[in-house]
């Protein structure tokens, strides 16, 4: 541990000095969990990356032998799945974490306020996080036999019209074929068909967003209407900006969770490669060069959002 | 509004009270009019949206019920859709003997409760050194929280376990002449979770960060004024006005904890913590089946019909999870209650 002493020893310690080591104290805990359980296997995967792994059960470890970045040059460029998978699971990331957020946004506003019913109501938004976790996710289809008939109601359903497909024949048939009305059409009733895979995705984005919510003081809201200020005006000059600190842990939250989800293709093609056939090098080279990715997305969505982003102090 | 005298006629008083109210109008310069109708269409576009979206997150399950208390004949008579002509609970009673139900639950919400409790306290303190402390090397530890976040553990999953198996502490205890601990044990799960090492622990170091922020400083210096220390400081003033992010984050850890298959196959094995019950449900009815038909008809038959298969899942499933929404129907009543905490403190 670092204890950063002042220039006058122990007892003449600046503020600073005894602010860094409160902070240290504060964090200590943490710490000592990441070296003693979690650093040293994921410096240990890192190192698998660039290495041929052997299990060794005689003595407890994997033996590995430097090969570079053989791992990582097989990844991309010998495997034929990786990249495709990666690319895709991105372009439908951005396409679902935006409704997402505001969905969730929208949603923690209006159960915010007051109605009868409420505590009822957020009941009901809470079941998906629930049913979205865990053991809950593939229950239903680690059933071998139940797997074979939820695969042909699914093809069943597919052949099956729904609504928005009706809809969208009858606006495509009405406004003509081509053109940026079919493109926004296409667009809009996309959204309207997923509404409840983000419904069922947007559960816990909803919480934070209303807990986010309640650390507002009713006597802000107070003080600027009687000052003359609007409901809208309200919710853009107060509740929007202090609700900001919020929006960016939905968003890190929402990509992470989209992207490395147990059922996403590329987290299933790397678990194969590590759990089934045993290919500790290759599976955690895509893994580490999938999540750098992922970080470097997060950063540049960090950097955009960070510019909005107000903090009381 | 004045009171009305009881002794008017009821539709001269209701005639009274709508003149009333368009004279009040005319001198709020029609502000009366418009506020009410803005609130009236408001609230049915509310309980429209609502009541749509509420049933878009039910259906699923309610389809899950209707089925789960149907007998046989309903199950495979294609008249019955949503509402069975014989229920019955019978199936209910079987997945409670197949799970061991009580039991599992009593020993489920022990272990839950004590995990979710050391898992959000470790985090908080974490979170507070992060959101209001300058030292160095913040940054690269923070980025070592967020490393925790985007890497699942089912990824390192191989080292994890060795090094949970053979606790060498960087090979301390090669040193010294003991064998290396086994921590994969319930002992081994709380002495994780409480160091901020459990399951999403990083994120949810970063929601409280984030809520701690956006806490206004002025209280933490009125402390320190008055003489409180930073622990004290954290106890009493920072902890109480972040109830509303603890409970959530509280109840998150509860409901991963609850559903979580993964350390808990690895740390909790023969503890039959609900998440493994649930999805050894099948199973165990499959097992219970084949020895039931084998003990009653000497071998026939081995695979149990897919009706009941899918229905003994559903039930395990929802009896399975009913304590977690009790659990949260109890918690989201702090969320209102902190309204009136923080008005008052601040």
């Amino acid at each position: 541990m670092v204890k950063t002493k002042g220039k006058r020893g122990r007892k003449g310690l600046s503020m600073q000095g005894r602010n860094a080591i409160s902070g240290y104290l504060f964090i200590l805990p943490w710490i000592i969990g990441f070296v003693a359980f979690m650093g040293y296997p994921i410096f240990q995967s890192i190192r698998m990356v660039f290495s041929h792994v052997e299990m060794n059960a005689e003595y407890h470890r994997f033996d590995t032998e430097w090969i570079g970045l053989e791992n990582l040059r097989r990844a991309f460029f010998v495997d034929p799945d990786f990249t495709r998978f990666m690319t895709e699971e991105i372009m439908r990331m951005v396409g679902l974490v935006i409704p997402i957020v505001i969905f969730s946004f929208f949603i923690a506003v209006l159960l915010n306020q007051k109605f009868a019913g409420r505590g009822f109501v957020r009941a009901i938004f809470f079941l998906p996080v629930i049913l979205a976790s865990g053991v809950l996710v593939n229950l239903e289809t680690n059933n071998s036999l139940l797997d074979l008939v939820s695969a042909q109601i699914q093809e069943q359903n597919a052949m099956r019209a729904n609504v928005t497909g009706v809809l969208e024949s009858i606006m495509v048939s009405a406004t003509g074929a081509g053109g940026v009305m079919d493109t926004f059409m296409e667009t809009v009733l996309n959204i309207i068909n997923q509404l409840y895979n983000i419904a069922m995705a947007s559960g816990i984005q909803i919480l934070i967003f209303l807990a986010g919510l309640q650390a507002i003081s009713p006597s802000i809201f107070e003080a600027s209407s009687i000052e003359g200020a609007t409901a809208w005006e309200n919710f853009w000059k107060i509740t929007f900006p202090m609700l900001s600190p919020m929006i960016l842990v939905v968003v890190v939250y929402s990509v992470v969770d989209f992207l490395v989800r147990t059922d996403s293709s590329v987290m299933e093609h790397i678990e194969i490669r590590i759990l089934r056939m045993l290919d500790y090098g290759f599976g955690s080279a895509m893994a580490w060069a999938y999540f750098l990715i992922i970080a470097a997305i997060l950063g540049v969505a960090t950097l955009i959002i960070s510019r909005m982003v107000y903090y009381y102090d | 509004m004045t009171r009305v005298g009881t002794a008017r006629p009821k539709a001269e008083k209701k005639q009274g009270r709508v003149a009333r109210y368009f004279e009040r109008n005319r001198v709020s310069d029609g502000y009366l009019l418009r506020r009410d109708f803005a609130r009236v269409v408001s609230s049915i576009c509310r309980v429209v949206l609502l009541f749509g979206l509420c049933f878009l997150i039910m259906q699923p399950l309610l389809i899950q019920f209707a089925n789960s208390i149907m007998s046989t004949p309903d199950l495979l008579d294609p008249t019955v859709i949503s509402i069975p002509r014989n229920p019955t609970m019978g199936m209910y009673r079987m997945a409670v003997y197949l799970m061991n139900y009580w039991e599992s639950l009593a020993r489920t919400l022990a272990i839950t409760f004590t995990a979710s409790f050391l898992q959000i306290a470790a985090c908080a303190l974490a979170a507070y050194g992060f959101a209001r402390f300058d030292f160095p090397l913040k940054r690269f530890w923070f980025v070592c929280v967020m490393l925790t976040i985007l890497v699942p553990p089912h990824v390192i999953m191989g080292p994890l376990f060795m090094n949970f198996r053979f606790f060498t502490f960087f090979g301390l205890t090669n040193v010294l002449p003991i064998n290396p601990p086994n921590l994969l044990n319930v002992g081994g799960y709380f002495l994780m979770v409480a160091t901020g090492m459990g399951l999403r622990s990083g994120l949810y170091i970063f929601m409280l960060r984030q809520y701690m922020r956006n806490m206004p400083k002025e209280l933490e210096e009125a402390a320190y004024v008055d003489g409180c220390g930073k622990l004290r400081t954290f106890m009493q003033i920072i902890l109480p006005d972040a109830v509303p992010m603890l409970v959530s984050c509280f109840l998150f850890a509860f409901v991963w904890q609850w559903t979580d298959g993964f350390y808990s196959s690895m740390f909790l094995t023969g503890q039959g913590v609900m998440s493994m019950q649930m999805s050894g449900v099948s199973e165990a009815y499959r097992n219970w089946f084949i020895s039931a038909v084998i003990d009653a008809q000497g071998g026939h038959g081995f695979a149990p019909p897919l009706a009941e298969t899918q229905q003994i899942i559903s039930i395990g499933l929802m009896i399975g999870i009913a304590p977690i929404i009790a659990i949260y129907i109890f918690a989201q009543r702090m969320f209102v209650e902190s309204i009136g905490q923080s008005g008052l403190k601040m």
